[in-house]
């Protein structure tokens, strides 16, 4: 870094500034603060080339409740600063560039640091401290060295290595990511394919989302390796158009990475050709099938096909694929480098190595976590998340999206891992992880994921097409107060039968959601049917309007506002709801300028 | 039914064999057809449909098939300016509903349209967009608005329509 004398005297050595602009950083309005940090310097006199080296950007560092979050790192001393906004830059130039003393009451505080030390980053490590658009800030951490150390191996050894490794596909079933290699090497027919499952379409999840933003090259490096493995010499990234951000990083790292020499023909100065190229998803959740996806690449409809055949025998045009999800690939350079015997020291005895959490919700810090397989989820939620938002209690916590299940507070000392996790009615999926507290309904809960899988669902089977509309109309008609008894029994047949049913992964997971709220909370489920009454008060068509007569002013504004005349009111007397009559419509309730509506 | 024969030789839009060309060159397939066609005109209008199935001989059918199967399709025009509400699992459980159908009300949207009488606004949802740490999440014109409350939905159509905001 250049040293240079600023107007005001100020020696700035080794000064580096990093900016967090992943999504969730610029929705903070990051890129305004380090545009900020330019202007300031630059109005101390400082030359703009030498600001535009010392301000740099970087990936998501995963701590997004705190955003904008910046490191400024002065004479090798680094202090990160938290919820920054432009306004707060001139200070810390003036008090802290300039004068050497750190503006204390903004930096970050000790939940900060509790929030990265119980993590273990392998894939994370990277992310929110390199430059993602720049190839050689890669490299020189050591990127790319996983590719090159695998042209002195076999591709055999290659495949043995990541087997030995234990590494198991992060996009959600969790099968062996090295026997799926090794199933395609052996199929026969050419040219193989690999392909990279970046349709990250789980409500909840973010964390292909940020690795892509982060760190594209390690994907690349992946994809290069896993190439090399199998014998493809053709990569397809499929990636959600909902990922303007991720598309575009991704598509600066493949051209820079094509200029070194690292993709294209030759590559590493080897015999050996590959090449990536991007396609943009549609909008399909069920694109994220890998048959589907295969389909879709294919530019027809993205509906899932019967298996076997396997896309390792028979994929892309009909033949050998491979695809592995972004974390899986992204997590391969490592173990290159760092070796199979490291990797699996980590972990669990079946789970090996790190997973990456997006943990959001109702929970303090929110944002995007790195932890060995295995940990206990109250190590989670409470030593990394720092508990429920508001110190209101933790009622649930669902994994797994659309395709999973809720764990409920009393099981929150078991391991989080693929068995685990299966055992409890759950599953890992791409690892997001919602904390609910007791404001939140869990028959709205399995509403909300039944209707996104429902709408998601492609049509092609019967049990998944109607059944999952079945289920829903019962689980409408729940929280509308219209449940019948049997209801329950009735949605646990249906769930079952759907599950041993369906086609794919998407019908086979669907009823998930449902099934283990019913298991954990079928006193919910009974509360609204038996009682109507929706516990958690997020039912709208249970609740139950009254009048505070020790807040009513007797204004008459709910008499107008009410639809159904269920109010009876007169001058100077309180309003009284007739609950006959009354429609549940909240509009009474919207019209009190006094929150007299209970 | 129309005679779907007829339909599209009128169309002489020079736009449309811009995207042909571009297609042919890259070897693409009918979803990035339909996405570039989406790119020129904003939405699939029929005739263009019509027009590229006569001149690629591919059944229109096929085209219809996949346009509607996909979600980023449109088949009617868009509004000028674009509100998306993310209806991800973060977004629902911190209170997304409420706050879309306020923004749904202050545009007078009719129940089950998604365009603004005067053709300036659209409100979708998608899925999810990633960005479940600072949820609720509503994206105007491209630009992601987080930690939005109703208030702030408020600001944010006024903004944008005032031309800030995009």
């Amino acid at each position: 870094m250049p040293a240079k004398k600023t107007a005001k005297k100020a020696d700035i050595k080794d000064l580096v500034i990093r900016v967090c602009v992943g999504t969730g950083g610029l929705a903070a309005g990051s890129q305004e603060v380090m545009d900020e940090f330019g202007s300031q310097l630059k109005s101390h006199g400082i030359k703009a080339e030498i600001v535009k080296k010392c301000v740099n950007k970087t990936g998501c560092r995963g701590f997004c409740a705190k955003d904008v979050l910046a490191d400024v790192i002065l004479n090798d001393k680094s202090e990160t600063y938290q919820l920054l906004t432009p306004e707060m830059v001139s200070r810390i130039v003036e008090e802290h560039i300039v004068n050497g003393s750190p503006v204390k009451e903004w930096l970050v505080g000790p939940e900060y640091h509790a929030f990265h030390d119980k993590q273990t980053k392998i894939l994370l490590k990277q992310c929110g401290h390199i430059d993602p658009e720049d190839i050689d800030a890669y490299i020189k951490i050591g990127g790319y060295e996983g590719a090159r150390k695998i042209f002195s191996l076999e591709p055999s050894e290659v495949i043995e290595e990541i087997r030995a490794s234990g590494l198991r596909g992060r996009g959600g079933a969790g099968f062996l990511t090295g026997l799926k290699w090794e199933l395609c090497s052996k199929a026969e027919g050419s040219p193989k394919y690999i392909i990279c499952n970046a349709d990250e379409g789980d409500p909840g999840a973010f964390m292909d989302r940020s690795v892509i933003e982060g760190n594209p090259h390690s994907v690349i490096e992946g994809m290069v390796i896993g190439g090399y493995a199998i014998g493809a010499n053709y990569g397809y990234v499929y990636i959600r158009a909902e990922y303007p951000l991720a598309i575009q990083r991704l598509k600066i790292a493949i051209s820079d990475a094509r200029k070194k020499g690292f993709l294209g023909e030759n590559i590493f100065k080897t015999k050996f050709d590959f090449d990536i190229k991007i396609k943009e998803g549609a909008g399909a959740f069920i694109c994220g099938e890998e048959t589907a996806l295969i389909a879709s690449i294919e530019g027809k409809r993205g509906m899932p096909r019967a298996k076997p055949p396997f896309p390792a025998h028979k994929g892309l045009w009909g033949k050998p694929t491979v695809i592995n999800n972004v974390e899986t690939l992204s997590t391969l350079p490592t173990i290159i480098t760092q070796g199979a015997k490291w990797f699996s020291s980590i972990g669990t005895e079946k789970s090996k190595g790190t997973k990456v959490f997006a943990i959001t919700g109702k929970i303090k810090n929110t944002g995007l976590i790195e932890v060995p397989m295995g940990m206990s989820l109250r190590e989670i939620v409470y030593d990394i998340g720092g508990g429920c938002e508001k110190n209101c209690a933790l009622k649930a916590v669902q994994t797994g999206g659309p395709s999973g299940g809720c764990i409920p507070a009393s099981h929150i000392d078991m391991p989080v891992d693929y068995e685990s996790l299966m055992a409890i009615g759950s599953m890992m999926g791409s690892g997001g992880m919602v904390v609910m507290d007791d404001t939140t309904c869990m028959v709205d809960m399995a509403k909300f994921f039944l209707s996104f899988t429902q709408n998601e669902s492609c049509g092609k089977c019967t049990p998944c097409r109607i059944g999952t509309k079945r289920m829903l109309e019962i689980l409408t008609r729940i929280t509308n107060g219209k449940g019948r008894e049997g209801d329950i029994e009735l949605l646990l047949e249906l769930g079952n039968s759907i599950k041993l049913t369906s086609l794919c992964g998407l019908g086979m997971s669907a009823p998930n959601p449902v099934l283990s709220t019913i298991r954990f909370f079928r006193d919910e489920y009974e509360a609204h049917i038996r009682d109507g009454i929706c516990p958690a008060a997020v039912c709208k068509a249970l609740r139950i309007y009254t009048v505070s007569v020790e807040l009513c002013k007797m204004c008459g504004k709910c008499f107008k506002a009410c639809p159904s005349a269920a109010i009876a009111w007169e001058k100077k007397q309180p309003a009284k709801i007739d609950k006959g009559k009354c429609i549940k419509c909240g509009a009474c309730y919207e019209a009190c300028p006094f929150n007299a509506i209970l | 039914m129309p005679q779907p024969v007829l339909k599209g030789e009128s169309m002489t839009d020079k736009r449309c064999e811009e995207v042909l060309e571009k297609h042919q060159k890259e070897k693409g397939n009918i979803i990035s057809l339909l996405q570039n066609i989406q790119e020129v005109f904003g939405y699939i209008p029929e005739d263009t449909v019509f027009w590229f199935s006569r001149e690629l001989n591919i059944p229109a059918s096929s085209f219809y098939g996949v346009a509607t199967f996909y979600a980023q399709f449109y088949l009617k025009p868009r509004g000028k300016n674009i509100i998306t509400a993310c209806c991800g699992t973060a977004c629902h459980v911190k209170g997304s509903g409420p706050i879309i159908n306020k923004i749904r009300e202050e545009l007078k949207l009719p129940e089950g349209e998604t365009t603004s009488k005067d053709g300036k606004f659209t409100v979708e949802s998608v899925a999810c967009v990633g960005a479940c740490s600072i949820a609720p999440v509503f994206i105007g014109n491209k630009k992601v608005f987080g930690k939005m409350t109703i208030e702030k939905a408020s600001e944010m159509l006024k903004g944008i329509d005032k031309g800030k905001g995009a």
